[in-house]
C-alpha cells in the first residue's frame, strides 16, 4: 500500500497503460515538451517517443477529431483536453461523431478513445475556466463520463477507460490533483464502469456527490460523526452510465438525501440523481431530497466572491442539519 | 385566502405560545391590524395580518404551543369562507411566509403536488394532512390512521419518527388522549404517595427554557473570573441629590443604577479592550457601547439593552430605562430592545445584598454586579469613618479579556464612581 496523489495515480496508470498497449497513444496541447499543465504526462515524450506522444496545435475540433479517426481504424487515444472548458471548442466531434459513429453505422467500428479532462472552479481562473459542464456530456448516450474522486479510483477507472471499446470522457479536477490517498501496490484492477461506491457507511442520511464533490462530501461526514451523526456517503464515480441502484438502496436505508454538486443547480446533474431517487425511494423519503450545488452565476474570479459560489462543507453540513431538522432529528 | 404561520419572532426561537387572538372568528382583518399575541423564548410580541379578509379559523387556542411553521388560523375572503385543515391542499403562502427556506428547500416544496393529485377524487372531502411518503407507507404497514397523528415536521408534516411514536402508543396501550396528557398529571397524581420528595413538576415557560439554556451555556463556555472593589459612595449621593435637584423640574429622577450604568459606559469607551466578545473562536471589538440592564419579572429574567449609551446622557439613560422596565414587567419588550449588548450591569442593592457573583450575559465579557449602599467603618482621610459604601463585582470572561485588563477597568470605574462628575465628563 501507498499513499500517492491523484495526479502521481494518473501520471503511472497512463504509463502503464502505453508500456501495455503498444496503441495507446497521447495527444494534446503541451503535453509533450512541457509535459502537460497539470504534469500527467511527465516524462512520456523521452520515453515514448513522439510518435505516442503528440503536441498538437491549438485546435481542439481538430486533433479530437484526429482521435475519433485513429480510434476507428484500431487505434487507442488518449486526448488530454486542458480544461474540459476547451471541450467546447470540440463539441460537434464528441457529441456528433465520437458518440454516434457506432451505432449511426451499424457497429461496423467501434470508437475506442478517452479524452482526459480537468473541470472545477476554486482556483481563480475566471468564469470562463471554472465551469463544470460534465453534463454536457453526461447527457448523450453512446459517451460513457467517468468521474473518480480518489487517487485509487482515478488508476482503477483510468485502466477500465481506456480498455473500453467506447468513447470515455474522463473528468478530473483541477482541486483533486494534489490529494493523496491509498492506492494499493501493484494494484491492475479494473474498475467496473457505472458503478458508484459507498465510500463511508452511515444510518441517518445519504449525501451524495462526485468528483471533488465526493471528497467534500467525506469531510462533512467525518465532521458530522463527531456530532453523533452517522451519514452515508455515495461516491456517483460514473455519471453515465449511472449507478441508480446502489442510491436508491442507500436512501432507503437512511429515508433521506442531501446532493453535492460542483455545477449549477438548475438542470443539473443533482437533479437527475433527485429525480431517480424519487422514482427508486418515494415510499422510502421522509423528507424532500435537497441539492447543495454551485451559485446560479458565471464563476466570480475575486477570491470571495469564488468561494461564496463554490458548496462547501458548510454549506452543505447546514443542507444536512435542516432534512435532519426536518425529519425530527435536532442537531446543534 | 391564506393560512397564518407560527412565525420566527427571534433568531432563537422553535416554538412559540399563542398568548391570545385580538380577533375573533368572523372578525373582519385589515392588513396591518393585529391578529394575535405570541409569546416566544424573549417576549410577547404582536403579530399582524398581512393581508385583508376575514379571520374564518383560529387552529390554535390561546395558551397552547406550537412549532414555527405550524398553521395557527386561516383568513379568508368572506366570513364564513372554508378553511382548509392545516397542512391541507397549499392555499397561496401567506406574505409573512416564516421559513427562511432557502432556494432549494422552496424548489422541493412542491413535493406536496402529487398529493393534491391523489387527491384529486377526494377533492370534495377534507384535505389530506402533510405527510413524507414514507410515514404514509408506514402508517399503512402499522395500520394506523394517519390522520389521527399528530405532524412534527415542517409546516406540520408527519415524518417517520410521528408514527414510530403514534405506534408506539398504540402498542402500550395507552390512548391518544391520555398520551397527550401533560406530562405533569403524572407525578401530580403521586403528590400524595410515600414519595419523600413530594415533587410536582411544574409547566416550563419559554423564557425559563431560554435562560435554563442561555445561564448554563455560559457557565460551560465562558470560563468566568471575579474582580471585587468597594468604593465609597458619598461623593456619587451628593453627586447624585446634585443632579436630581437640578432635573427637579423635568420629572426625571436619576437612579444610583442610572449613574453607575452611564459610568460603566463612560468606563468603557475609555477601555475598549473590555468591550470586545469571543465568538466562535473569533475576537469581536466592538464600536458601540451598549449597556444591558438585568431587570426582574414575575416569569424571569430580561436584559433589555441601552443603545450608544456612551453617547446618551444621563437623563435619556433615566428615561429610557424606566421605559425598558415597563415594557419588559409588561412582556411587551421587542427582540432588538434585548440584543446587542455589549456589557451588562445587574443590580441587587435593594434587597440590601452586601455583594454578588453574576452570570456573564454571553457573548458579552463583563457584567457588573452591583452590592447594597450601605454605612461602613472605612477608614477616611486617616480617620475610622462611618461612611456609605457599595460593594461592585465584575465577572469577566477570560476568553477574551485578562485578569489585569479586567482590573485595570474596575480600577477606572470605581475612580469614576468616586469622583463622579467624571461621569458625565
Amino acid at each position: 500500500m501507498s499513499v500517492i496523489t491523484y495526479r502521481q495515480a494518473l501520471r503511472d496508470t497512463l504509463r502503464a497503460e502505453m508500456l501495455r498497449d503498444e496503441n495507446v497513444f497521447v495527444m494534446g496541447e503541451e503535453i509533450g515538451v512541457f509535459e502537460g499543465s497539470y504534469k500527467i504526462t511527465e516524462g512520456l515524450l523521452k520515453e515514448f517517443g513522439e510518435k505516442r506522444v503528440r503536441d498538437t496545435p491549438i485546435a481542439e475540433e481538430g486533433f479530437v477529431g484526429a482521435a475519433v479517426g485513429s480510434a476507428m481504424l484500431g487505434l487507442r487515444p488518449v486526448v488530454e483536453l486542458m480544461t474540459i472548458n476547451f471541450s467546447l471548442i470540440a463539441i460537434d466531434q464528441i457529441v456528433n461523431h465520437a458518440a454516434k459513429v457506432y451505432g449511426m453505422f451499424g457497429g461496423q467500428t467501434p470508437v475506442p478513445m478517452v479524452i482526459r479532462t480537468p473541470g472545477g472552479g476554486g482556483q481563480q481562473l475566471g468564469a470562463t475556466h471554472s465551469q463544470n459542464i460534465e453534463l454536457y456530456y453526461s447527457f448523450v448516450p453512446g459517451l460513457k463520463v467517468l468521474a473518480p474522486s480518489t487517487p485509487a479510483d482515478a488508476a482503477s477507472m483510468f485502466r477500465a477507460a481506456v480498455r473500453d471499446d467506447d468513447p470515455v470522457l474522463f473528468l478530473e479536477n483541477l482541486g483533486l490533483y494534489n490529494t493523496k490517498g491509498e492506492v494499493p501496490e501493484g494494484d491492475e484492477s479494473v474498475a467496473e464502469i457505472g458503478r458508484a461506491k459507498v465510500t463511508r457507511e452511515g444510518t441517518d442520511i445519504t449525501l451524495i456527490g462526485y468528483s471533488r464533490m465526493a471528497m467534500v462530501a467525506g469531510q462533512v461526514a467525518e465532521r458530522l460523526a463527531e456530532q453523533g451523526i452517522s451519514v452515508e456517503v455515495v461516491d456517483l464515480r460514473s455519471l453515465r452510465p449511472l449507478d441508480r441502484e446502489t442510491v436508491v438502496e442507500s436512501v432507503r436505508k437512511t429515508s433521506c438525501a442531501v446532493i453535492c454538486e460542483d455545477d449549477w443547480l438548475t438542470y443539473g446533474i443533482g437533479a437527475e440523481i433527485a429525480a431517480s431517487i424519487q422514482e427508486g425511494a418515494f415510499d422510502y423519503l421522509d423528507a424532500p431530497v435537497r441539492r447543495v450545488a454551485m451559485a446560479e452565476v458565471p464563476m466570480p474570479y475575486a477570491k470571495p466572491l469564488e468561494t461564496a459560489a463554490l458548496p462547501s462543507v458548510e454549506s452543505i453540513t447546514t443542507a444536512v442539519k435542516e432534512t435532519l431538522d426536518a425529519v425530527g432529528r435536532r442537531v446543534g | 385566502m391564506s393560512e397564518i404561520y407560527m412565525p420566527r419572532l427571534s433568531d432563537t426561537m422553535e416554538e412559540g405560545v399563542i398568548s391570545s387572538w385580538a380577533k375573533n372568528v368572523g372578525d373582519k382583518v385589515a392588513s396591518g391590524d393585529v391578529l394575535v399575541e405570541i409569546e416566544t423564548d424573549k417576549a410577547v410580541m404582536e403579530y399582524e395580518a398581512y393581508e385583508d379578509g376575514y379571520l374564518v379559523k383560529q387552529f390554535v387556542s390561546a395558551g397552547d404551543t406550537v412549532p414555527i411553521g405550524a398553521v395557527i388560523g386561516f383568513i379568508g375572503e368572506t366570513p364564513d369562507a372554508e378553511a382548509p385543515e392545516p397542512g391541507g391542499a397549499p392555499a397561496a403562502p401567506a406574505a409573512s411566509e416564516p421559513e427562511a427556506a432557502p432556494a432549494e428547500e422552496k424548489a422541493a416544496e412542491p413535493a406536496p403536488a402529487p398529493a393534491a393529485g391523489e387527491g384529486a377524487a377526494g377533492a370534495e372531502g377534507p384535505a389530506r394532512p402533510r405527510t413524507s411518503p414514507l410515514a404514509r407507507r408506514l402508517a399503512k404497514e402499522y395500520g394506523l390512521d394517519i390522520d389521527a397523528i399528530e405532524g412534527s415536521g415542517p409546516k406540520g408534516r408527519i415524518v417517520r419518527a410521528d408514527v414510530e411514536a403514534a405506534r408506539d402508543r398504540a402498542a402500550s396501550g395507552a390512548p391518544e388522549a391520555a398520551a397527550a396528557a401533560p406530562a405533569a398529571a403524572a407525578p401530580a397524581a403521586q403528590a400524595g404517595s410515600e414519595d419523600p420528595r413530594a415533587s410536582e413538576e411544574l409547566k416550563v415557560s419559554q423564557m425559563r427554557k431560554t435562560i435554563a439554556r442561555r445561564m448554563a451555556e455560559s457557565k460551560q463556555e465562558a470560563p468566568h473570573f471575579y474582580l471585587r472593589r468597594t468604593i465609597d459612595a458619598e461623593p456619587l449621593k451628593a453627586f447624585r441629590a446634585q443632579i436630581n435637584e437640578q432635573l427637579a423640574d423635568t420629572g426625571v429622577k436619576v437612579s444610583f443604577n442610572d449613574l453607575i450604568v452611564k459610568a460603566a459606559a463612560t468606563t468603557l469607551s475609555a477601555h475598549p479592550e473590555v468591550n470586545r466578545s469571543w465568538e466562535d473562536g473569533r475576537l469581536l471589538q466592538h464600536h458601540r457601547v451598549n449597556v444591558g440592564v438585568a431587570v426582574a419579572i414575575d416569569e424571569g429574567l430580561v436584559v433589555p439593552v441601552l443603545h450608544g449609551t456612551d453617547k446618551a446622557t444621563l437623563s435619556d439613560i433615566s428615561t429610557r430605562t424606566r421605559e425598558l422596565a415597563g415594557k419588559a414587567r409588561d412582556g411587551k419588550l421587542k427582540p432588538q430592545d434585548m440584543s446587542g449588548g455589549t456589557f451588562s450591569v445587574s443590580n441587587l442593592g435593594m434587597f440590601g445584598i452586601d455583594s454578588f457573583s453574576a452570570v456573564i450575559n454571553t457573548p458579552e465579557s463583563a457584567i457588573l454586579a452591583v452590592g447594597a449602599m450601605k454605612p461602613t467603618p472605612v477608614v477616611h482621610e486617616g480617620e475610622v469613618a462611618v461612611r456609605n459604601t457599595i460593594a461592585l463585582e465584575l465577572s469577566v470572561d477570560h476568553r477574551a479579556v485578562d485578569g489585569a485588563v479586567g482590573a485595570a477597568f474596575l480600577k477606572d470605574l470605581a475612580e469614576v464612581l468616586e469622583s463622579p462628575m467624571r461621569i458625565i465628563l
